[in-house]
Parts: C-alpha cells; structure tokens; sequence
C-alpha cells in the first residue's frame, strides 16, 4: 500500500501511485454501490463527523452517503449556523471536536488553509472537503476517476477547464491532479476569471473558447460564481453565455468523442447549455455524482486503514 | 557624570562608511572622538575592552508599534523597551496606530510620559487624520510642538486625496515631514498574499505588486503638487524605484523606507499558511526581494525598519487570510540584517546608515553617528555569532516572529544610551 498519509488535505501531497491506488479502491465500491445490498464494514466502529463551515448539500451528502455505507457512524455539523457564529476560534471547535473522540473528519471552510489549520490540532484522521479557493482533493479524484472510465486511461488527454477558474477550487485541484498524470491542460476564461500566475501554472490559457477548445478531449466547465458577480468580473451573464457558455456549436471543435463535465450544481444558460448537460451521449455530470460517492469511500477507507495501524502500532509501542 | 573608554573595537561609523579598529571615548552621554584600537584611556575613565567585536550606533526604528494605549496585553512601553534594548535599537519611533491613535495634544502627551520610563529613547509618529479614518487632518501644529518626529495614518491610505493634499500643504508650512504608505486602497483590499503562481496555488486573496507602484505615484504626484516632506513607508517592489529615482531628481523632498522581513524573507516563507508570516504589504518575490537589497546598496532605499508589530497568539492562530498582519522584529532586526551582511549583499557602514544614521537625519535626531558631539547610544556586537532562535526568548510580550526556529547569526552585547548601559554585562 502505497497511501500513508494521515490527512487528504490536498492533490498536492499526493504521488501518481496514491492516487491510482485511490481510485483503483473507489472502483470497488462503485460496483458495490450497484448492488442492492450496498454495505461494508470497513469503518464498523468509527465515528465520522462531517463539519460544514460553508454549506453544500451535495458535498455533505455525498460524505455522509460514503461514510453510512462503509458502516461508520456519520454525524453532520452545519457550523455555519453554530458557535462559530457566537466567536468560537476555529481552533476551539476543534478542540472541542477532538475531545469527542471522532476517527475521521470532513471539513470545509471557507478560507484557504483552515482545514490544515485544524488538521494540525487534532488527533483523528481529515479530510479536506473545500478550503477557501485552495483545494478540493476528494472532487479532483472523482473527476479523475470518471475521465478514467469514460476514456480508458488518465494520462496524455487534452483537457480543457473552462470558467470561473480563479475563485474554483475545483479547478486548482484538477489542475494539480491531471498535470501529475502528465495531462496537457488549458484553462479557459475572461482574463478577470483567471488567477495571477496561470502562465507559469505549466498549463496553456486561452481567452478565446473557441481556440481552446479544439481538439480537447475533455471539457471541464465551472460553475459561474453569481454571487461574485456584483464584483464586475464579467459584465452580464448573457455576455458570459454567449462568449463562454458551452454549447453544442462550442463543443463541436472539440474531439469528437470529448467528454463534458461540471462539478455542479450547474447555471443553465449561464456556463452550460441545459440540452448539453442532459446529453447522455456526451455528458458524463450524473456519473461524476455517482463516482463522488465511491472516490469519498476510498478516501475515508484508506485513511481508516492508516489510522488503525497508527493505533495499532502505537498500542504495541512501534514507531510507524 | 565620568568618562568611558571602549577599547579594542571595530568601529563602524556609517557617516564616514568606514569599518576599522579603533576605541571611542564617552563622556558626559556624549562620544568625545575616536582613537586608536588600544588607546590609553585618560585618567578616571572606565574602560570597556570590546575584543574587536563592531561597536556601532545605536538602530534607530523607524516604526514600531507599541500595544499602549489599548493593547497593553500585546505590548507594552516597558515591554518595548526592554525588546529594543536587548536588540540594540536605541531610539525606538513610536507608530500613532494605538487604541485610541494618537491623533491629539492630550493623547501624545500621554504616550510622552509613559516612554519617559523606557530603558531606551522612545519618540512619536502622530497620526496625519483624526481617529486615522482619512477625513480631517490633526492638530499638526501642536502635535509638532509637542514632539511629533512626523504624521502618519500607518498601513491605512488616505484615499481622499482632497484630504491628503490640504494635510500635506498644511504640513509645509511647518516643515513636518508625512510618511505614506504606498498602495493602492481598492486594488488591494483584502489582499494577504503577492498576485503570482503561488498565491493562485495557494488560494490566498492577492494583489498585483503594481498596486503599490499606482499608490506611490499618486503620492509622489500630490508631493510634487505641494511641496512637502514626504517618506514612502515601505517600497518592496522593483517596479516602484523608477518612480522614486524620478521624484527625486525633480528636486523632491522624498525618501524611502523597507521592512527587515522585506529584504530577508520571500512570499515562498509563507509556506503551509504559516500566519507569522502575513505581513502588510505582503512578502514580495525573490526577484523583488534582491532589487531592494540592491537599492539600499545604492541608496535608493534610505531606511531599513523591523516594522515591529506585535500581535497575540489569539490573533495569528486562524487561517492566513483572517491572521492579523505583521510581525515583532525589535531583537531580530540586527540578527536578520546581518543575514545581508554575510551574504555579501550590504557591508555593516551601508546597513548602519539604513538603520541608524539615515532614520535619525530625516527625523531630526542628533543620533546615528560616531562624531564628536553626538550622543552615546551605542552597540557592541559580534556580527558572526551563530545561534537558532527561540520566540519564547523574546523580551517581547508578543512572540510573533517569523524568525522562530531560524539559524541566526549576529549577537548583540551590549547596548548604551546616552553613555548608560542599557543591555547586557561585561564586555
């Protein structure tokens, strides 16, 4: 086993061998996830807390889905409407957290770096589900995962990221991700839209959609953040659309059996043309869903395992 | 009051740049002149034999904060003092950016007294606006009376340039120098990092460095307008010097100032968001970093400060965005300007002039030189003692430095004020 981190804070602090291995893991429980019966027991006994700073429902369902199916015991905190809001530190929550005695923690928060913050102050095994505009490890994986399925392989695509990339974390750990799998990566947007240093990123960036896309094998669209929109990164949406919306004229110049994906939830008509997000044939956002549950098993799994060694070797007095 | 003889020193005088053996007779708090390393010390005078150690003047910090008024937990005056002491800063220039600022007559003297018990010289900045909320100028006249070394809002701009003009005119008529910090408000609102690949990686809010290219130029353009005295607080990127080059050969009465943190660390220390490392403005690029060492070498940068700022352990641990900026640097200026020493990028005379002679001139004070006449503030030092630095070591109450841990090299010894010592023992 390859996998010996104690935390999943980012795609960065993991090797190509960690992440095949994570994702070889997740196609298990894909097919589990199949079956009627669809149970394991690989977190029997431990507990898991799913801490929300900032809310998404689908994240927090899918971790609290992943968890319940691999027999922990899952408890959700919305901590945007809790004692956070009455000037309890990040750090006392976890404390206090810590002293609950959970395995696994799923964080979000809304500034980069919190869920490292806290991951240094407890005891227990984190997962970082969104930190600010930083990472979002366990969505770069099921991404990955979905890219793997839909085109055979995980390396030498051309892959064309498109959108709202400066304030996604979803981009940053894609980029991170695909570039380690030695992926060609574009990333495409209005020049407000696209973070300082792209260039330097070891990525191509374009402002043209059209110029980007050709020839892309994979075309990952971002959300359109709205409520960054009072900011004037972008003066109206229909200028967005027209200019960057995916649609199937766009799509065309793409390779011809191009996969297109969106981390959701989607602005139909705005980054996405709803007829595209429904084709089958060519949209694979549903499976990305299904593969959010799956990668989220893996992870919390895998960082079960490394857990349970730790205590186990710590119990028999042996440095791991 | 009797003489002191300080024997067998290297001297280092940045009036003249020189960097030789000599010894320095003390009288009366004032130095009387140099001599030769093993002059005979006249009769009566106490000897100190320095054992070729650097025996410089004393830093004078251009701008520290003191947590007093308001913040006393964080810093106090005697804190302060005992900090500056034991880092060999003589004369420590108090920020006006306290709780409440010292914006008024009554709120200078107050802070006048308290220094008053210090262990080393403390003088004020005064704030430019009233509560440093940009809109009416402050008392610069009785302010100035009372002992007000220059005006100052701190890191906060005055956007207003109505404002800022009317404040720098008025500040003309009575030869009061301004220090400005020099950005651009809007662009960098709720900045914590260097717009670059790493603050995009990293996913930390980030401003272009030309923000604080387009904040000098509008405050060199008010300068030019009225005529006044002017110190950019802290210039840390390249693409800023044409601008203060040209100011200056219009005939501008401008200077330049940099943080210790800006000439030794990059925006790559910040790491895995190590908070102590959040500073305003934020840590430059390695490219930018070398440009301003250069331009102390040449002097188009006259000061070099610690910026001292003492923040809590409530107020740094937080994620990086939300930390407070800034960090305590009274004890670790000299050590980390030694780190430009040994380098190769400055000799000891050229920091000297940033940290004490320059600061002292623009300011008016009569310290920062070795000549006969000027008061004994002094430092004896061994530029090459190695040592790791431990925060809880601080005299500091804050602890906030991004120097913890650190291999340092550069020890001071001892520390005089007016020929008394203030700091360390023997010799």
């Amino acid at each position: 086993m390859t996998f010996r981190a104690r935390h999943l804070l980012g795609i960065d602090h993991l090797a190509p061998p960690d992440i095949v291995q994570l994702l070889d893991l997740a196609e298990t429980y894909v097919a589990l996830n199949r079956r009627t019966v669809k149970h394991s027991d690989a977190l029997a006994g431990m507990t898991q807390i799913n801490m929300f700073f900032e809310n998404s429902t689908r994240t927090q369902a899918s971790f609290e889905l992943a968890g319940k199916r691999l027999g922990a015991d899952v408890m959700n905190m919305a901590m945007a409407q809790s004692s956070v809001k009455k000037g309890e530190t990040l750090i006392d929550t976890a404390l206090t957290l810590n002293a609950m005695q959970p395995d696994l923690l799923v964080v979000r928060h809304p500034h980069s770096g919190a869920v490292n913050l806290l991951a240094e102050k407890v005891t227990c095994a984190v997962i970082n589900a969104g930190d600010g505009r930083h990472e979002h490890p366990t969505q770069a994986l099921l991404d990955a995962l979905t890219i793997r399925r839909a085109k055979g392989r995980l390396h030498r695509l051309t892959i064309a990221i498109c959108g709202d990339i400066a304030h996604s974390r979803v981009a940053r750990s894609n980029l991170i991700l695909l570039g380690k799998m030695e992926n060609r990566i574009r990333l495409i947007g209005p020049a407000t839209l696209m973070p300082a240093g792209a260039a330097q990123m070891g990525v191509e960036v374009f402002e043209d959609m059209r110029e980007g896309l050709k020839g892309a094998d994979v075309v990952m669209m971002l959300r359109l953040q709205r409520e960054r929109m009072d900011g004037g990164f972008i003066p109206s949406e229909r200028e967005y659309y027209h200019r960057w919306g995916l649609d199937a004229a766009k799509l065309s110049l793409a390779a011809g059996d191009a996969i297109v994906m969106h981390p959701g939830p989607m602005n139909r008509g705005v980054e996405i043309d709803g007829t595209l997000a429904d084709d089958i044939n060519r949209s694979v956002i549903q499976d990305q869903v299904e593969m959010g549950v799956a990668v989220r098993m893996a992870a919390l799994d895998l960082l079960a395992r490394n857990l349970r060694a730790e205590r186990g070797a710590a119990a028999a007095g042996v440095m791991v | 009051m009797s003489a002191t003889l300080f024997a067998n020193a290297r001297l280092i005088d940045p009036e003249t740049g020189s960097d030789a053996p000599g010894s320095l007779l003390v009288r009366d708090g004032r130095i009387v002149g140099a001599g030769a390393p093993g002059e005979a010390a006249p009769e009566g005078a106490a000897v100190i034999d320095c054992r070729g150690r650097a025996l410089a003047p004393g830093l004078v910090d251009w701008g520290v904060k003191i947590g007093e008024p308001g913040e006393r937990h964080k810093e106090s005056v005697r804190s302060a003092g005992l900090a500056a002491a034991a880092g060999g800063v003589t004369t420590l220039i108090a920020r006006p950016d306290t709780l409440p600022p010292i914006d008024t007559p009554e709120s200078l003297e107050f802070v006048t007294r308290r220094a008053a018990d210090a262990a080393v010289n403390i003088r004020h900045m005064a704030a430019l606006t009233k509560a440093r909320e940009g809109r009416e100028m402050v008392e610069i006249g009785f302010l100035t009376d009372l002992g007000a070394v220059a005006f100052t809002d701190g890191v906060r701009v005055v956007t207003d340039t109505r404002v800022l003009s009317r404040a720098m005119i008025y500040a003309r008529g009575l030869n009061a120098l301004i220090v400005g910090h020099p950005q651009d408000a809007g662009l960098s609102r709720g900045a914590a990092a260097t717009g670059g690949k790493f603050a995009s990686l990293y996913g930390i809010p980030s401003v272009s460095p030309m923000a604080e290219v387009m904040g000098l130029d509008r405050d060199l353009s008010l300068v030019a307008m009225t005529g006044c005295r002017w110190h950019a607080d802290q210039i840390t990127v390249a693409a800023a010097l044409p601008a203060l080059d040209r100011a200056r050969q219009a005939g501008l009465d401008v200077t330049a100032g940099i943080s210790i943190h800006h000439l030794t660390l990059n925006e790559f220390d910040v790491g895995d968001y190590r908070t102590f490392f959040r500073f305003t403005p934020p840590l430059r690029s390695e490219d930018d970093r070398q440009a301003m060492v250069q331009a102390v070498a040449d002097g188009a940068i006259d000061v070099i400060a610690s910026f001292h700022t003492p923040q809590d352990e409530e107020s740094k641990r937080l994620p990086f965005e939300a930390a407070a900026p800034g960090a305590v640097g009274l004890q670790t200026l000299l050590p980390a300007a030694m780190r430009l020493y040994h380098q190769g990028g400055l000799s000891l005379p050229q920091l000297w002039r940033a940290m004490s002679l320059n600061p002292a001139r623009r300011l008016g004070l009569p310290s920062g030189r070795l000549s006969a006449g000027a008061p004994a503030d002094l430092v004896l030092f061994d530029p090459d003692a190695p040592f790791v630095l431990d925060r809880f070591t601080l005299l500091s109450k804050s602890k906030n430095t991004p120097f913890d841990g650190a291999r340092m090299q550069g020890r001071v010894l001892g520390t005089w004020v007016a020929g008394q010592r203030v700091f360390g023992e023997g010799a």
